[in-house]
């Protein structure tokens, strides 16, 4: 058998999994307004060719629930990610240039918020901000933004003290021209990686405060109203209710984890050779 | 002009070796002072200090009498390094590594020997001497008044480095440019400059 070239294997899953994403958070705007229409002549069916996920107890179809609980969760996700990865990027810089105080106090509030439970820390902060949609955003951004916050600021300490950025300083080379030209070219591909590997953890957040009843509304089509609302109902052996919009959320998940990581192989230079 | 390094003392952190102790050189703008010492002399160390890399603990640095801090954003003592890999940015092109330098002339780039294809490669694209050349011509900007190499030639052939230094004596007499040359080739320091100075016989 010919060997796949690993480069082009990991632009195809790249590319895939973005694809994907792409077509539900789509087709959840397309059928947001049938995920909400009742019909009882159809109501609690098993999955079926019809309804390829079945139906719930007021006859909504179950797939078209899905695809718009599995947008919505996406949509949440990118916004509270980049809001927090730009966050990280802020204070990961500030902390590296702004000396010893800032990095102490920057330090210390990441072994803070590190320190907490996340679940924990986003359901207060979600609830103080009365819940909704406001309250998720919020509280999975200012949760999330740690990790990378840290990485950039060893990033940006080390390459403050990089022979050629303190060359370049010599030769007159002003501050901003050595953090566009030298620093950011070396900071972007962390920070966008570190951006997509947050979406997953943001989007299962969103889902369990959602399921534990401290973040969107029932109103809304949301992934996690979808498996809390369907809990009464597994006893009775409706399993489908849960088990499809469970299985694509980690399916979701996985899908923002490969991408995430086959963008950063192919963004490590050091990987030319997979 | 003159650059003066008056009694300097130098240390990197508490606890590590006493690297140079009550040092003292002058070097006035129409010499070529060599600079010569065994390995772990602190000749890198004096230059960093030299050209303002590295504070000294004790002592002072003054080019015509005043601090090199007071002359602006270039600083008018520009220092060559042993290795160019590590002051060249790996993303940048070599055009845009030229470019950092103070209007670097082609009669500068031609004197070295740096063909025009080069200039579009990326540092990873070209052999260690053609970076040298380099980092040869981009310190030789036209605010530059004193040219600090350290150990520039080490990587380089013999008619390599003789193109390059009689490139480099001619440009820093025709310019009035000071040199301070590090190396522990004896017979290349006498060979280049005017007066030659041991790091090791002060200590």
């Amino acid at each position: 058998m010919k060997r796949v070239n690993g480069r082009i294997m990991t632009v195809f899953f790249f590319a895939l999994a973005v694809l994907f994403l792409a077509a539900v958070t789509a087709a959840g705007w397309v059928f947001s307004e049938e995920a909400l229409v009742t019909d009882f002549s159809r109501k609690n069916l098993g999955p079926g060719l019809q309804y390829l996920f079945g139906t719930d107890w007021l006859g909504r179809d179950m797939f078209i629930r899905t695809l718009t609980g599995l947008s919505m969760s996406i949509r949440i996700g990118i916004l509270a990610a980049g809001v927090s990865s730009v966050l990280a990027l802020l204070l990961g810089t500030m902390a590296a240039t702004m000396g010893k105080t800032v990095d102490a106090v920057i330090t210390w509030v990441i072994d803070l918020v590190m320190g907490i439970p996340h679940i924990l820390l986003l359901i207060l902060i979600s609830y103080a901000l009365g819940k909704g949609l406001k309250g998720v955003v919020v509280g999975v951004a200012l949760t999330h933004w740690t990790s990378l916050a840290r990485v950039i600021r060893g990033e940006v300490m080390q390459l403050k003290e990089a022979l050629y950025i303190r060359t370049a300083r010599k030769l007159g080379v002003g501050g901003f021209e050595i953090a566009w030209k030298h620093m950011f070219p070396h900071l972007f591909p962390q920070f966008l990686v570190g951006l997509i590997l947050t979406f997953p953890h943001a989007i299962l957040h969103e889902a369990s405060i959602t399921f534990l009843g401290f973040g969107l509304s029932p109103e809304q089509p949301a992934v996690g109203i979808i498996l809390s609302e369907s809990m009464k109902y597994l006893a009775m052996g409706r399993w489908w209710l849960a088990l499809f919009p469970g299985l694509f959320l980690v399916f979701t998940v996985v899908l923002f984890d490969v991408a995430g990581e086959n963008l950063r192989r192919l963004m490590d230079p050091g990987s030319v050779h997979i | 002009m003159v650059l003066e390094a008056k009694h300097i003392s130098f240390q990197y952190g508490k606890d590590s070796r006493q690297i140079l102790e009550d040092f003292s050189l002058r070097i006035e703008s129409h010499e070529r002072v060599g600079l010569a010492a065994p390995s772990g002399f602190g000749k890198t160390t004096f230059c960093k200090i030299l050209s303002g890399y590295e504070e000294p603990d004790r002592g002072e640095i003054l080019l015509d009498g005043r601090p090199l801090s007071s002359y602006g954003r270039y600083c008018p003592v520009q220092m060559i390094w042993q290795h160019p890999e590590q002051v060249v940015n790996p993303r940048l092109r070599m055009r845009e590594v030229l470019k950092e330098g103070d209007g670097i002339e082609d009669r500068i780039l031609q004197g070295l020997g740096i063909e025009e294809d080069w200039k579009n490669r990326f540092p990873a694209e070209i052999s260690g001497g053609e970076m040298q050349r380099f980092c040869i011509a981009r310190a030789l900007g036209k605010r530059t008044k004193f040219l600090l190499a350290d150990e520039i030639s080490t990587m380089l052939d013999l008619i390599t480095q003789s193109q390059i230094w009689s490139f480099l004596m001619e440009e820093v007499e025709r310019r009035e440019i000071g040199l301070l040359a590090v190396s522990h080739s004896m017979p290349l320091l006498e060979s280049v400059c005017t007066r030659i100075c041991d790091l090791s016989a002060g200590i």
